[in-house]
Formats: C-alpha cells, sequence, structure tokens
C-alpha cells in the first residue's frame, strides 16, 4: 500500500519534471546565428566576379569600410528577355553580411528585373531570422540588389542612347 | 515510529529503482539545471553550442579574458572547501584560527610578488572592485581638496566608467590621448597634471593591445608633483616584474583569474608611507581594516596566494616559452600572409598578447570562421557590441582596419601544437574571406579604397 502510494506521489512528480524538461528546449534560447547564416557562411553560394564592363552586368557597390561591412553584387541580364542569368556577390563584413549577400545572390538569379526590385530586405532578415543588431545586413543586401539593376538600366539607357544617336548622326553626316 | 520507518524505506527504494532505471541525469537542483546550458550538445560527432557545431572543443587563445586555474592552484584550494571551512574572522575556534592563517599566509604570498608589505594588501573581489575603490574611493576621501582625476583613453571599462561616474558627480577628468603605438605621452602627462590633481590611473599592460606603459617614468613624475598613482596592474601582475617601490605606486589592482588562479578574486595595493586613504565602498563587518567589508572567501584568497607564488616563481621560465610561441605565431601568420598589422609597439608589448588587424577582412567574420580557435576580437567585455574597439580608435586605427582584429593570447598551457594549429587555421580562413572580400578585389586591382565615395549606413 505505502509502496503504492509513494510509487503514486513520484510518478506525479517524475511527470511534471518530465513536462518541465519538456518544455525546456522551447523556450528562447540567445542563439548567436542561425543554421542558415551558418550554411551560407560556410558555403556561400556565387562567390566571384562577373566582367564589370560587359553591358549586360550591373553592379551595385554598397556599404562603407569604415562601417565594417561593404557589399558587391553583380546581375548578368538577358537583353531579349530582361532575365537575370547569373548572379556572383563579394562581400566584406560580418557573418551575416555574407549570409544575406549569399541569399541576395541566390534569389536573383533567373527572375525578372522588375521581381528583383520587389525583394525586401524583411524577407531576407526572416529568411535567416537575424536579429535586430544584424537587420543593416538584410538592408544592404537590398540596396545592393537595387544598385545592380540600377546599374545595367543606366548602361543598358547609354547604350541605347549611342544606338539611336549613332543612326541620327549618320544621318546628319549623310 | 515504525511506521515512519517503513514510510522511509519505502521511499528510498521507489526512489532509488526510479532513478537507476532511468537514463538521463536529472538535476537535484533548479540552479544545476541551469548551470547546464539548454543548447549545449556533445555527442561523438562533436559539439553543438549556440547554433555552432565543432568537431572537438576549441583551443584556447584567449588567456587575456580569464586562465585556466593551474592545478597547483586548485591543490591548494580544495582543503579550505572541504575540511578547513571556518569563516577567517572567527575568533573563537581553530576553524577560524587555521583560515585567518592561511588568508594571511596568502596576503603574504601576493605582497611579495610586487614587493609589497603584506599590511598593504586587500583582499576584494576583482580588479573591476579594486578599480572601483581606488578611482571613486581616493576622490571620496579627499573631496575638499582635490576635483581631478587623469587617466587614459586606453584604459579598461571598468576605470573609465568609474571616471564617468565621478564626472556625474562633478569631479574633472582628463582623458590622456596615446600615441600611435598606445604609449602615453609623458609630456602630455606632466602639463594635465593641476594642484587639485587627486590621481593619476595608468593602467600597466593594456588588455586589448598589450602595450606596456612606462611605468618607472610616470611614478617619477607622479612623486614629483606629489600626486597618488594608481595602477591597474591586473594584466601584468605575474606576467612582467612588478615592483611598487619601482614604480612609486599609491594603488594598485590585482587579479586573481588572469595568473592561473581562481574567479572572484583580486587584491588591491594600498600604500603605507606615505599613507594613502580611501572611502570604502562596503560597509559592514569591518574585515579588511574596515577598507572592504565582507567574509573573505578562504579558498579562493589562497587559490590566488598560491597562483601569487607559482607566478614568482616561473615568471622567467613561462616569459621565455610564451616569447617563442608568440614569435612562431607572428611568423606562421606572416609567412603565408600580407597585410598584417600588430596593433599596438611591438617592442615594449606583453608578449602572451597579440592583437592582429588583417586588412580586407571583417574581425566578426573571422572570428565565425575561427569557430574552432577560442580568441577574441578585443575584450570581452565589448565584444557584445558591433562598435569597432575603443582602445583602436584611441591608437588612431583606421576604422576599416579597426574592424579587423583579432587578439590572440598566449599563456602558460599553450603548446607549440595549438599555435601551429591557429596560424594553419587562421590562415585558410583569412584567405577565404579575401577571396570574397571586394576590397581586396579592388586593392589588387590598383583602386585605392581611400579614394572611393562610400554611401554612409
Amino acid at each position: 500500500m505505502l509502496r503504492l502510494v509513494s510509487k503514486k506521489v513520484i510518478g506525479l512528480a517524475s511527470q511534471e519534471g518530465s513536462a518541465l524538461s519538456a518544455s525546456r528546449p522551447v523556450q528562447v534560447l540567445p542563439r548567436m546565428y542561425h543554421e542558415r547564416v551558418i550554411d551560407h557562411y560556410d558555403k556561400p553560394r556565387n562567390v566571384g566576379s562577373l566582367d564589370k564592363n560587359d553591358p549586360t552586368v550591373g553592379t551595385g557597390l554598397v556599404g562603407a569600410p569604415a562601417c565594417g561591412d561593404v557589399m558587391k553584387l553583380q546581375i548578368k541580364v538577358d537583353e531579349v528577355t530582361g532575365k537575370i542569368v547569373d548572379a556572383r556577390f563579394k562581400t566584406f563584413g560580418c557573418g551575416s553580411a555574407i549570409a544575406s549577400s549569399s541569399v541576395a545572390s541566390e534569389w536573383v538569379k533567373g527572375k525578372q528585373l522588375e521581381e528583383v526590385v520587389t525583394i525586401k530586405n524583411t524577407e531576407i532578415a526572416k529568411y535567416l531570422s537575424l536579429p535586430p543588431v544584424k537587420l543593416h545586413c538584410s538592408m544592404l543586401a537590398e540596396d545592393a540588389i537595387k544598385a545592380a539593376v540600377k546599374d545595367y538600366e543606366a548602361k543598358r539607357a547609354k547604350s541605347n542612347g549611342s544606338a539611336t544617336a549613332a543612326p541620327a548622326a549618320k544621318a546628319a553626316e549623310a | 515510529m515504525a511506521s515512519s520507518k517503513l514510510l522511509a524505506s519505502t521511499l528510498r527504494q521507489t526512489l532509488l529503482s526510479k532513478f537507476t532505471t532511468t537514463h538521463h541525469v536529472r538535476p537535484l537542483s533548479t540552479a544545476a539545471a541551469a548551470a547546464v546550458a539548454a543548447d549545449y550538445h556533445e555527442d561523438t560527432d562533436g559539439i553543438t553550442m549556440k547554433g555552432v557545431k565543432i568537431s572537438g572543443r576549441p583551443l584556447y587563445l584567449d588567456v587575456q579574458a580569464t586562465s585556466p586555474v593551474d592545478p597547483r592552484v586548485l591543490d591548494a584550494m580544495l582543503p579550505f572547501y572541504l575540511s578547513r571551512y571556518g569563516n577567517p574572522h572567527s575568533r573563537t575556534h581553530l576553524f577560524g584560527w587555521e583560515s585567518e592563517n592561511a588568508v594571511e599566509a596568502a596576503r603574504s604570498q601576493v605582497a611579495s610578488l610586487i614587493g609589497a608589505s603584506p599590511k598593504e594588501i586587500i583582499f576584494t573581489s576583482g580588479a573591476t572592485e579594486s578599480n572601483n575603490i581606488s578611482v571613486k574611493g581616493v576622490l571620496h576621501f579627499y573631496k575638499d581638496k582635490k576635483r581631478h582625476v587623469i587617466t587614459t583613453q586606453t584604459e579598461h571599462k571598468c576605470v573609465l566608467d568609474s571616471c564617468r561616474h565621478l564626472q556625474q558627480e562633478g569631479f574633472e577628468v582628463t582623458y590622456l590621448p596615446v600615441k600611435s603605438d598606445g604609449i602615453i605621452d609623458l609630456d602630455q602627462l606632466r602639463s594635465a597634471i593641476r594642484p587639485d590633481t587627486g590621481l593619476v590611473s595608468v593602467m600597466a599592460v593594456n588588455n586589448e593591445i598589450g602595450v606596456i606603459q612606462p611605468m618607472e617614468e610616470i611614478g617619477q613624475i607622479c612623486k614629483e608633483f606629489n600626486v597618488p598613482f594608481h595602477t591597474d596592474a591586473a594584466q601584468a601582475l605575474g606576467k612582467i616584474p612588478v615592483d611598487v617601490e619601482k614604480w612609486n605606486v599609491s594603488l594598485m589592482s590585482l587579479s586573481g583569474h588572469k595568473i592561473y588562479g581562481p574567479k572572484g578574486v583580486g587584491a588591491l595595493y594600498l600604500r603605507r608611507r606615505p599613507r594613502i586613504r580611501v572611502e570604502p565602498q562596503m560597509n559592514g563587518g569591518g574585515q579588511e581594516r574596515g577598507l572592504r567589508s565582507g567574509t573573505v572567501p578562504t579558498p579562493l584568497v589562497v587559490g590566488m596566494g598560491a597562483a601569487c607564488e607559482l607566478a614568482q616563481m616561473e615568471m622567467q621560465y613561462d616569459e621565455k616559452r610564451i616569447k617563442s610561441l608568440q614569435e612562431r605565431l607572428l611568423n606562421g601568420v606572416r609567412e603565408k600572409l600580407d597585410g598584417v598589422v600588430v596593433n599596438g609597439s611591438e617592442e615594449r608589448r606583453y608578449a602572451g598578447n597579440l592583437n592582429l588587424s588583417f586588412a580586407y577582412v571583417e574581425g566578426e567574420s573571422l572570428l565565425m570562421g575561427l569557430k574552432e580557435v577560442a580568441v577574441s576580437s578585443g575584450s570581452a567585455c565589448t565584444s557584445a557590441s558591433l562598435e569597432p574597439s575603443y582602445v583602436l580608435r584611441a591608437l588612431g586605427v583606421d576604422e576599416d582596419m579597426a574592424h579587423t582584429s583579432i587578439r590572440f593570447g598566449i599563456g602558460r598551457f599553450t603548446t607549440e601544437a595549438e599555435i601551429d594549429r591557429a596560424v594553419e587555421l587562421t590562415v585558410h580562413q583569412v584567405e577565404k574571406l579575401r577571396e570574397m572580400s571586394p576590397l581586396y578585389e579592388m586593392v589588387k586591382e590598383g583602386i585605392n579604397i581611400k579614394d572611393i565615395q562610400w554611401s554612409q549606413h
């Protein structure tokens, strides 16, 4: 009888105990980096450079060394379809900055120019679970995408401008 | 009576059977449960903590943050936890007497290492407390006549913060700048001293960059103007020869856990002739001559004493070894990498502290890649913030270079194999990060980074 009672008491206690220990991992733990940040830092996608003088390549360079972050994102665009066929990045900055730019380079590939400018920093931050102190990394990545697109469009406007201007000049000569 | 015995034995049996059949260890108290971090996981594949997975425990190159306890120190401490646990202030029994003797012996050991009298040593909880007592205590005691403090821009946070506290109370503080090698300008110190200067506080060995200030010369100037001189010698004790007479210091802060002693104990040297007085921070039972009330922790104090004695015996040996390891590290890194800069004077520095900047590589990302090496980007107190180190900024290091520093700490238990592995990992990681650094690419293309108009964020 006694044994039964005590077993019951202990059983209850241990149930409570296991409930407690089960709830422990649910606690929000101070975590330095999300797994995806570490994955992108360890195996960054699309590191490298494209020829910046190529008219189909847009280059975005944002950030400043003094702030501890510089991102360079390059996109290669198919002139006919307006689709981004390749992307490369190089980043000087913390792990989150490297991961943000790696994610950005992955996301822009295969998309239309109009589509990529709608990529928001909040989406990148959410995907990488960036803490508040690292949100500027995702903002920098968004800026880099926009700067690359802007650079490409400026290049194209220039070459188109000269292309249309050239026949006009020829006509004038004639 | 019988029934209660029966109840107890049944309970015990049930408890025992319960405990022997369960596989995971249930902690006996919630405190013990909290001590084992819930996100720590160790198995045959390695260790996972805070989302970082490594194959084994990292090699430790952060002895400026803290050092392991020397086993000989622990041996000296253990009896005072287990069998000789008396309160050293108990005057009525043997437990108290033997503890008091042990505390006094430790006091002599500490005093001997710095060339002081045991009567001039006060045990505290650490160098931070000693610095607080020194800076605030002296100025509070002499506040009627002395309203001014001189310190340097590269002091430890606890001295700077104590000074800021004094400023809020209406005292004036001069923060001396340092030269690009981290050493103060003695002429600037001389001209900063005023008739109402109550204290000059200059640290002996810098915690972040390891440079050694010209202590004897500073002491001489302070003697000339009759100003008390305080030094934070937490990083100097047991590593470079410390002599309170040669340095002419009035107060000196010491720490136990930087010299292979236990954490949570430190000491304050207070000169008796000429006598320097301080206002106590802690009021109570009047222990430590009323300057630091609170029971003296016998085991910790015994540990600090033992650590000081070991340091005195082995300082020369340690220095020789650490110096050769430092050269091995620096040469190893420089052989393979360009753009490696030693922060702070290369001549006037403690060899165990090597603060390096790797150009075009951001420090935090380098640390993230060096997860198998426990190093820091500067002081442990500020490694959580994103700001570049204030010490490096005081040196006038370019802001982009200040973001790239790593502090390698070499100690008594560092081995050659650890240094070689650290060199290998560092070189690999720096090369990898430079490969993806747009700055390194620009420099190779011949673009001067400083000429570019950067968009500031």
